[in-house]
């Protein structure tokens, strides 16, 4: 599933970005910023109106990213009760 | 010799286009024989906190991934050698594209250097670990800084820093630079490793451009055993806050609402404030200059009086409003809640071409256009930036803040003015919208949007007033150069030629010329010339009101009370948002697009959009018998 499915406060993994060839710049910085394979991964809450998603990446790493590009990374949902 | 010295809009221009043009900085370094120290990080790390505390240099920091956006340089004794710091914006690697970034690699590609420093979030150590490993890999000598040891330290986040040293290789060092814990040893690291590098770096090296990149198995190795991260985090403030501020209902509306309170705090604290100042200004002019000028022609008293005190003491009169508002904003960028409006608005700013950077560039427009305008170099698509850019001028400034307080409490009863205030910065919000849902077909973009969410933080008490402070003398430079300036030019058209009065003179010709044009929107050929010197910057726009009317600032504002209605005002008010912003907005446009056709049109863009917004807005409210 991507993480644009993923429900929140459900835990998951990251397993792999799914990126074309204009994308690759896109993929750099989801890297850089902590988006790697294996990382823990949480949606918080969604935003309003079809707005972004807000990301706990690990534990110390937040971010806000668009539903388009949460569509683009593949994860790995875990069983969190 | 603490002095930061921000490079000029001319200076980075010709620093980020033309490659070749290194011989400045290059011979100032070496006549002196400086060492060049430059400090490397990812955004929102801290480094120009770092730099400051180093420096003692006051360079703007804020909770809010892209705060610097070009390069900024200050001497400092390390070791009891004069050293030169650099603080470069944050990259997030060596291969990044966007504007800010390319300022930073350029320079430690075009510039020699001898020790970098790179400064992490430690407790976000497990991502940013790549790019020490990045720097190690291109063979630059570094010290490493795990900043901000604080938050670590709540989350959880333990790091064995001396392991981690031996397995980078690398002096490094655990500190807060927001609370100065840990600089005893940064000094000492920093002067050894300068002592231990005899060779400046003078070529980067050439892999800089295609820099490999850091293995997930490579960060593994380095941080198994000596860094633990906690498995999850658990209730803490800005979990707690978030819950509230980013809630899918209420979220907006609180925006706007802490928005509405923010402003009429400064409605009620900044407006009698610059009535006490008026009282003051008025009482010097009578018992100190007046009498001391009496001996002198009247031509020469009215000059001084008439033309540069009053014009000066009218704009002094906003200097408590400008600290207040300026605290606010440092509170405001400093508490994280920048990326969270970006959060809350970015559907919005979605639909029409924008994304919710662009929101956060509208507000920090606030402030000053200027920097939002720089700030615009975190976003990768040109045709984004551009967009954005044509949006920002009308972000309602602190320099327009001043010209609608002296309108509104002239023409509007006391107890409504916060309200009007508010809808004048809605009403700043709506142009940029409305502009960007007409221009987003021509400047069409699909940038993508991941921005960092930082956790709440406040200002120390020491950053809030050292920003207070340095907007007090940015105002006080400004209105000694070209305010004086404006005041002068204002009292010379309205004087002459000489035996003219009132509208016979060189402005009331210029403001009669115009009427047809400026009649319709309910604006007098007064206020039409007051505009007119707002061209240069908007606070001459009061001070020359003060000059035109030949009045001081309790007595001008008694007098537009009088001549004014508020349907006037308002319009007046409009126009003065939404019409060509100051000369060094209009510089900055130009640098920051290099195009003149955008920078034009953007200029013929904001004119008529000013026109066509006052012009209904004042025939709608005679139509239905307002006055």
């Amino acid at each position: 599933m991507t993480l644009a499915e993923l429900e929140s406060g459900k835990l998951a993994v990251v397993k792999h970005l799914k990126l074309n060839h204009q994308e690759k710049e896109l993929g750099k910085r989801l890297l850089a910023i902590g988006i790697t394979p294996d990382k823990q991964i949480q949606v918080i809450r969604k935003a309003s109106f079809g707005g972004p998603l807000h990301i706990r990446l690990g534990s110390t790493t937040e971010i806000a990213i668009r539903r388009q590009e949460a569509k683009m990374v593949q994860v790995h949902c875990l069983n969190s009760l | 010799m603490n002095q930061a010295n921000k490079n000029n809009l001319n200076n980075l221009n010709k620093f980020t286009s033309c490659h070749n043009d290194t011989s400045t900085l290059n011979s100032a370094t070496q006549s002196r024989h400086l060492k060049r120290v430059v400090l490397v990080g990812m955004p929102n790390t801290g480094k120009s906190t770092f730099f400051n505390r180093l420096t003692g240099a006051a360079a703007a920091v804020g909770n809010w991934p892209g705060m610097t956006v070009s390069f900024l340089q200050a001497q400092v004794k390390i070791g009891g050698k004069l050293t030169e710091l650099v603080d470069l914006p944050g990259i997030y690697d060596f291969n990044g594209f966007s504007d800010d970034e390319k300022v930073a690699r350029k320079f430690i590609a075009k510039y020699p250097l001898d020790l970098v420093i790179v400064i992490l979030n430690a407790s976000q150590i497990d991502r940013q670990i790549a790019l020490p490993l990045q720097i190690k890999a291109l063979g630059l000598p570094a010290v490493v800084i795990l900043n901000m040891a604080d938050e670590a330290e709540q989350y959880g986040v333990k790091i064995d820093t001396d392991e981690l040293a031996q397995r980078l290789d690398m002096p490094t060092v655990l500190i807060s630079a927001k609370y100065g814990k840990g600089y005893g040893r940064v000094y000492r690291e920093i002067s050894s490793a300068l002592g231990q590098q005899s060779q400046t770096i003078q070529e980067s090296p050439t892999c800089l451009n295609n820099c490999a990149e850091i293995t997930p198995q490579q960060i593994e190795s380095v941080l198994s055993g000596v860094v633990t991260m906690p498995d999850r985090i658990g209730v803490n403030l800005t979990t707690r806050l978030d819950r509230i501020l980013l809630d899918p209902v209420w979220g907006l509306p609180l925006f706007f609402l802490g928005m509405y309170l923010v402003f009429s705090l400064i409605w009620n604290i900044g407006l009698p404030a610059q009535g006490l100042v008026g009282d003051l200004t008025a009482w010097m002019q009578t018992s100190l200059i007046e009498p001391i000028l009496s001996p002198f022609p009247e031509i020469i008293q009215n000059f001084l009086i008439d033309g540069i005190w009053n014009g000066l003491a009218t704009v002094t009169g906003f200097v408590p409003l400008i600290v207040l508002f300026f605290i606010l904003m440092a509170i405001l960028e400093d508490s994280g809640y920048l990326s969270r409006s970006a959060y809350l608005m970015d559907a919005l700013m979605g639909r029409i071409g924008l994304d919710g950077r662009s929101f956060v560039m509208q507000m920090m427009g606030f402030g000053c256009n200027v920097p939002a305008l720089m700030g615009t170099r975190v976003m990768r698509s040109q045709a984004l930036r551009l967009l954005t850019m044509l949006t920002i001028p009308f972000s309602l400034c602190s320099a327009r803040l001043q010209v609608f307080v002296f309108i509104i409490a002239a023409v509007f009863p006391n107890r409504n003015g916060a309200i009007v205030l508010f809808s004048l910065y809605l009403l700043s919000f709506v142009a940029a919208i409305a502009t960007a849902a007409i221009f987003q077909g021509v400047f069409k973009n699909d940038e993508p949007f991941v921005l960092e969410l930082p956790p709440y933080r406040f200002p120390t008490w020491k950053q809030v007033i050292i920003r207070g402070w340095g907007e007090v003398k940015h105002f006080l430079t400004r209105a000694t150069g070209f305010i004086t300036f404006g005041c002068i030019a204002a009292w010379g058209v309205t004087n002459l030629p000489l035996n003219a009065t009132g509208l016979d003179t060189i402005g009331g010709q210029i403001g009669q010329f115009l009427t047809p044009i400026m009649s319709p929107l309910g604006i007098d050929p007064y206020l039409t010339l007051a505009l007119i010197f707002g061209f240069v910057a908007k606070e001459i726009v009061v001070g020359s009101l003060a000059v035109i009317y030949g009045l001081n600032a309790i007595a001008v504002s008694g007098h537009i009370s009088d001549t004014v209605t508020f349907a006037q005002g308002y319009s007046f008010c409009i126009f003065c948002l939404l019409y060509t912003p100051c000369l060094t907005t209009v510089a900055t446009l130009l640098n920051e697009s290099k195009s003149w056709q955008f920078t034009l049109f953007s200029l013929a863009f904001s004119l008529t959009l000013a026109w066509v917004a006052s012009f209904c807005f004042y025939q709608t409210v005679l139509l239905f018998g307002f006055q």
